[in-house]
């Protein structure tokens, strides 16, 4: 079967030689990016940054691949886990996870106190700069770094087989970091195509796009080698988030650079068609990145943790066929009224309520599959994580479909409210579900009996409960007064308000955000320091038992080594 | 049935990633493909011209800080938007933005009618300082953009790109847009004449304050001046069928 | 290890689906009959809303829906029909006095509170929420006016702005004396000493002295022999010492210097003559209007 030979050509021996091909192509280009532009550029002035940035990327990632080349082409022990990329990830997410939410109170805060936090002479501290970069870290790097280590975690055991293609995890985990670091600066500097969660120029998109199919291959490819004979559900909801994640960033990201080796590019589509391109993309970004890749997580680690199997195999198959079917049709919602013509605002609408109930089957899954375990709740902080987090989801899930119907729209666009809402989903589901997830990986991965210790962690979780509850009960009444606000007339029948009286009244609202962002930051500065200690094996996190060798693919199911310990 | 096809998927990894293709694919297809080809998703009007070199110096600038972040442009069909901010925003008005800026968050006032409605000082004053101008503003200061001096290097190749895009440059704009984007900050250049017939409607003038200087912040306020002023709405029949959708 | 058989889980008393994956079992509990009502309910709705909306993508055009409605066209009534309850009083701000509108409470009332609203919105970045202005952008509560300060002066300067676009816009330049080479620099310096000592603040009296015929040949055409200004041009009263661009040495030296010429916008294009005379009105009212001169005495405005 050919299918076998590419089986056995992926094995990862010769991974390296094309990862080193890649990287002298990449090398190649970059130099002509780091040329100097023959005018100091102002509107493009990092495309010599980055070239460098490349430049220096690739030299080492050669050097490395020489280094373990010298030796003949490492073989790949396919009796163990590839669990070193996953650490990596761990450490990664955790890294951005403070990146990402220290920018985001740091624009919390400027939108409060403007006068302390605005510096003229800085442009790249401004607040048009620093909004994409707080969502791409906290989306992209923060979540993307979550979501591809927990996949590559997830797909080994539950396939009970190595990943596939051996060193391309690697050149996928530290591709993806090249991939932030590139949109980081770029942003910071000005480069930036603006549509947003696809901010990155098209030169930054074309390497995602090539570390994205090495992902989607090192994916698919250990999916083919499982040795179970079905595929898991949280494998489903990987699979599906990989491949229209690809899809979707490259149809919304086909734009015409000024030239080969300019910073510079013109979407391909203008106005109205593009509005709509970027948001069927925006919207799924959400419906792929944000729920079918993070209902993957919970599908995996809710059960894992709570040692119960899933509730209901149908209404897995059921609400994951109709959740990926139904997402794709709803990106008009964030389109209501505009110049977009109103059919397709009407499909949005009517396809994001249909989409309710397929989304509450996931949380009616995680939920349930806690029951017969609910008493853990109150003596495991990480399972009560986990479980919060998918109430998050439900609510997010209840506030979406309602915000989407154009009468509440009318209201709701353009004002506080919708950063509510994305709060609501961002930090209590993706963001709880993710430090659940870290917390169950790392004394997994680094084979400790516990974490350094629960009781930061049940500090961490009413710390960032808090700071939900302060973040997101704010930007409501705050969306809602500046949406009447807006529309309120005096009853001559004149508009009541002037647009800058609402700016004003929504201050103090602006200052219980900044203070729940800050309690959230802080609980993740927790769980930064608990993860760390748990590493160097403190406290709680002494060693398994050193032969209980757990990277070891074993011929029974894994399981978890805090179960083991008990 | 569909519990059957479920089944056969979820034992073939490959079969299971093309499912999800197909599957994926609809909704996309069906929303957006049709926004291309059908006649009515932008409407006829008078006046819409591609932008002036300056003027699209000036929209790449207020892309790069991001300024979409807090100003929508796009005004919506709502009673209240449109007293506000004037003429609800046609899908026409649009149709040379690439990308398109219409927003999702107003931080900030609606844009898409700003142009013309304060002078070039007021704009040079709110721009460096926003709190000078207005004590309760949240906006952040750009006073760089008066000191940086405009890259016009590379404004040939970015009409370029657009031409070849589609937008409607003719070979003579694109040859002529390092020069026409100096005319427009003088009056007495010497081809005022020629680009005033190219670009119908442009207005001449030094907009930030210093004739000695082509900055940044020149360009900006060009932009800024001309949004959402192409289009002759007594020209414009709002309440033909084909316009009402 | 999946051998398939599917067996009674303990707990729930639910039968399993006989897989497992690293452990993990699952139930194969029936959807939630709720569920299921509420998914086919939510499509209901679709499918009904969407035959009444515009909806469905055609060849070369769309399904318009049973409704035949379009937002367009709704806002279009609605303006229209909120207008209406206005109108009657629209209508009479049109071309109406100043004693006119007062002779109205209701009226005056209207137009005071449609001027508040457009105020806000349009004017208030330049002059301040209240009115008050700020260097380089009048103050419209007192009593010094650069065009005149009644209602129709108030009027036409809406209408048509000072150096806008409009082709008649009320247009003077104070030149830039000192850029543009006009005079010299100590010239300079000695009129701002005269314009000081105008103003009635603490001046050098020997450059006072010096400047006088400069004042009279370059400056008096203007701001008048007396320095009280002109108000027919747009020229500031310099005696008052109430300051567009401040009045210390510094700022009047670079007044003369570099010239000013103030923009303000022609609002003629933007908003409706009606909403320009209850927005005058409004200003009018703000505490420095001038009452309508009933003949010509140009000589009593302050
Ligand atoms: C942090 C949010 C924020 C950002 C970023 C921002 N603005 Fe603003 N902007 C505001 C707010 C709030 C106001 C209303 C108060 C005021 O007039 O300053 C405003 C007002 C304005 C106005 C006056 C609009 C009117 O009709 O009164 C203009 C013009 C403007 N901004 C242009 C820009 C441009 C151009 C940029 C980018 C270079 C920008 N803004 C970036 C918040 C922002
Ligand atoms: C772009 C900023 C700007 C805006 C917006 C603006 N103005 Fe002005 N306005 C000015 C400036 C500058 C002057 C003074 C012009 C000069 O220097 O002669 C002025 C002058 C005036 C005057 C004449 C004062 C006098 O002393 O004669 C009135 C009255 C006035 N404005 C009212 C309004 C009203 C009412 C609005 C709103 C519809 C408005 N302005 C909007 C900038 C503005
Ligand atoms: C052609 C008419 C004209 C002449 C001649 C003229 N001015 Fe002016 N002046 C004006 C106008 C108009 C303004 C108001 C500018 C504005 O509102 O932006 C003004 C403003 C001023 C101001 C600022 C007043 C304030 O409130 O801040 C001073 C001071 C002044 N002029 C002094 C002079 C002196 C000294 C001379 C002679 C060298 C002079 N002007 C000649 C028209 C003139
Ligand atoms: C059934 C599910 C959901 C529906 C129908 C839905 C619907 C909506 C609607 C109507 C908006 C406002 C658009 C606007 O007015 O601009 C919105 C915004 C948003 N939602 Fe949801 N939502 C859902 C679930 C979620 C979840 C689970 C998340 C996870 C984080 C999320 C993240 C976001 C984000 C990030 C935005 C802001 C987009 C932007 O303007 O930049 N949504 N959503
Ligand atoms: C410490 C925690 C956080 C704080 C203080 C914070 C703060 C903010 C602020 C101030 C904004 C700008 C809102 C505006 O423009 O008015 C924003 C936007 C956004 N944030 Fe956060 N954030 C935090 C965490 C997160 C996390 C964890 C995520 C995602 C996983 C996230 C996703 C987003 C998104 C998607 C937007 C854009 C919303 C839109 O465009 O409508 N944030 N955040
Ligand atoms: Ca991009
Ligand atoms: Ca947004
Ligand atoms: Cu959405």
């Amino acid at each position: 079967m050919t299918s076998k030979n590419i089986l056995s050509r992926l094995k990862g021996d010769d991974s390296l030689i094309f990862i080193a091909l890649i990287c002298v192509l990449g090398f190649i280009w970059s130099i002509f990016a780091a040329q100097p532009h023959d005018v100091p550029s102002m509107i493009y002035p990092t495309m010599e940054m980055h070239g460098f940035i490349l430049m220096g990327a690739f030299i080492i990632a050669l050097i490395v691949i020489m280094f373990k080349v010298a030796d003949g082409l490492p073989q790949i022990d396919h009796s163990e886990y590839e669990d070193g990329v996953i650490k990596a990830g761990v450490i990664a997410t955790t890294f951005w996870g403070i990146v990402g939410m220290l920018v985001g109170v740091i624009i919390a805060c400027q939108l409060t106190w403007p006068e302390i936090f605005y510096f003229e002479n800085l442009p790249w501290t401004n607040f048009g700069r620093l909004r994409p970069l707080h969502t791409s870290a906290v989306i992209f790097a923060f979540g993307g770094n979550a979501l591809i280590a927990t996949s590559l975690y997830v797909v080994q055991r539950t396939c009970r087989t190595r990943l596939a293609g051996g060193n391309w995890a690697w050149f996928v985990f530290w591709g993806y970091q090249l991939f932030i670091v590139l949109a980081a600066t770029g942003y910071l500097t000005g480069i930036t195509q603006s549509k947003e969660y696809a901010e990155p120029e098209w030169y930054v998109d074309i390497w995602l796009t090539i570390v994205w199919v090495a992902y989607l291959m090192i994916f698919l490819f250990t999916l083919a080698r499982r040795k179970e004979p079905h595929i898991y559900v949280a494998n489903w909801f990987y699979l599906a988030f990989i491949i229209t994640i690809a899809i979707l960033h490259i149809v919304n990201n086909l734009a015409l650079p000024t030239g080969p080796f300019d910073a510079k590019s013109y979407s391909l589509f203008a106005g109205v068609q593009d509005a709509m391109t970027q948001w069927w993309y925006g919207h799924n970004a959400v419906g792929f990145f944000l729920t079918a890749g993070f209902l993957a997580i919970m599908y995996y680690f809710i059960p894992k943790r709570a040692d119960r199997p899933i509730w209901s195999y149908k209404l897995s198959i059921v609400h994951f066929w109709a959740v990926i079917f139904i997402y794709v049709w709803a990106g008009p919602h964030h389109l209501h009224y505009t110049a977009l013509p109103q059919w397709t605002q009407t499909l949005g609408m009517v396809f994001s309520i249909m989409l309710w109930m397929p989304s509450w089957g996931g949380m009616i899954n995680g939920l349930m599959t806690l029951s017969g375990a609910w008493d853990k709740l109150r003596t495991d902080p990480v399972l009560r994580m986990l479980v919060v987090s998918v109430a998050f989801y439900g609510m997010a899930t209840f506030e979406g479909p309602l915000m989407s119907i154009r009468y509440v729209n009318a209201l709701s666009h353009y004002t506080e409210w919708t950063i509510g809402h994305v709060h609501s989903g961002a930090l209590g589901w993706n963001g709880f579900i993710t430090f659940g997830a870290l917390y169950c990986l790392v004394p997994w991965l680094w084979k400790k009996k516990e974490l350094y210790s629960l009781k930061l962690v049940e500090l961490h979780f009413w710390l960032a409960t808090l700071g939900i509850v302060f973040y997101i009960t704010s930007m409501w009444v705050a969306g809602i007064m500046e949406g009447l606000m807006w529309r309120a007339y005096t009853d001559l029948g004149f508009l009541e308000y002037a647009f800058i009286e609402t700016v004003s009244a929504k201050h103090i609202y602006y200052v219980i955000r900044a203070l729940g962002g800050t309690l959230f930051l802080l609980g993740t500065f927790i769980m930064a320091f608990n993860i760390f200690m748990t590493i160097k094996g403190k406290g709680l996190a002494q060693p398994l038992d050193g032969d209980i060798p757990l990277a070891k693919r074993p011929s029974v199911p894994t399981a978890a080594p805090i179960l083991a310990g008990e | 049935m569909f519990l059957r096809i479920h089944k056969f998927l979820e034992k073939r990894s490959f079969a299971l990633l093309i499912g999800i293709i197909a599957v994926v694919s609809v909704g996309g297809l069906i929303e957006v493909a049709p926004l291309f080809y059908i006649d009515s998703t932008i409407e006829e009007v008078e006046g819409m011209r591609p932008y002036t070199p300056l003027e699209l110096a000036g929209r790449n600038i207020y892309v790069r800080e991001g300024c979409h972040a807090c100003h929508s442009q796009m005004i919506r069909p709502l009673r209240d938007e449109v007293e506000r901010y004037g003429h609800y925003s046609l899908a026409a008005e649009s149709m040379y933005d690439r990308p398109f800026q219409w927003g999702s968050k107003r931080t900030g006032p609606d844009l898409s009618r700003v142009g013309s409605k304060y002078s070039d000082e007021w704009h040079r004053l709110h721009m460096e300082d926003p709190r000078a101008v207005v004590p309760e503003s949240i906006m952040p200061p750009y006073k760089f953009l008066s000191k940086n001096a405009l890259d016009i290097s590379s404004i040939q190749a970015d009409l370029k790109a657009n031409q070849r895009l589609g937008v409607p440059y003719s070979d003579e704009m694109v040859e002529k847009a390092a020069s026409d984007l100096r005319t427009q900050l003088d009056e007495d250049a010497d081809d005022y004449d020629g680009f005033v017939t190219r670009y119908a409607n442009a207005v001449v003038r030094d907009f930030d304050g210093n004739p000695d200087k082509i900055s940044e912040m020149d360009a900006l306020i060009a932009y800024l001046q001309m949004i959402g002023t192409l289009v002759d709405f007594d020209e414009y029949e709002a309440e033909k069928d084909e316009n009402l959708r | 290890m999946s051998d398939n058989t599917p067996k009674i889980d303990e707990i729930s008393g639910t039968e399993t689906t006989g897989h497992e994956w690293d452990g993990i079992e699952e139930l194969n509990t029936p959807m939630p009959r709720w569920w299921l009502w509420v998914f086919y309910a939510s499509i209901l709705f679709a499918i009904a809303y969407a035959i009444a909306m515009p909806s469905i993508p055609l060849v070369n055009s769309y399904y318009k829906g049973l409704l035949g409605a379009s937002d367009r066209k709704q806002v279009a009534q609605e303006v229209e029909l909120m207008g209406g309850q206005k109108y009657e009083l629209f209508n009479q701000l049109n071309g109406e006095t100043l004693e006119g509108i007062e002779a109205k409470p209701e009226l005056f009332r209207f137009a005071m509170a449609a001027g508040k609203s457009a105020f806000g919105d349009n004017c208030a970045t330049c002059h301040g929420s209240g009115g008050q202005g700020f260097k380089g952008y009048p103050n419209l509560n007192d009593d010094v006016w650069l065009w005149g300060g009644t209602f129709e002066d108030i009027r036409q300067t809406l209408t048509v702005g000072i150096r806008s676009a409009h082709d008649d816009t009320r247009f003077n330049i104070m030149m830039a004396y000192g850029r543009e080479g006009f005079l010299t620099n100590p010239q300079i310096d000695d009129l701002t000493q005269y314009v000081l000592n105008l103003s009635g603040q603490e001046a050098e009296q020997q450059a006072v002295l010096r400047a006088g015929t400069v004042f009279q040949t370059n400056c008096s055409s203007c701001h008048g022999v007396a320095g009280t200004g002109d108000q027919s041009q747009g020229a500031p009263n310099l005696t008052d010492n109430e300051w567009l661009y401040g009045g210390d040495a510094a700022d009047i030296r670079a007044t003369i210097y570099n010239g000013r010429q103030g923009v303000m916008p022609n609002w003629n294009e933007r908003l409706s003559p009606e909403i320009i005379s209850a927005l005058a009105i409004y200003v009018h009212s703000l505490g420095g209007g001038v009452a309508t001169p009933q003949d010509t005495n140009t000589e009593d405005a302050p």
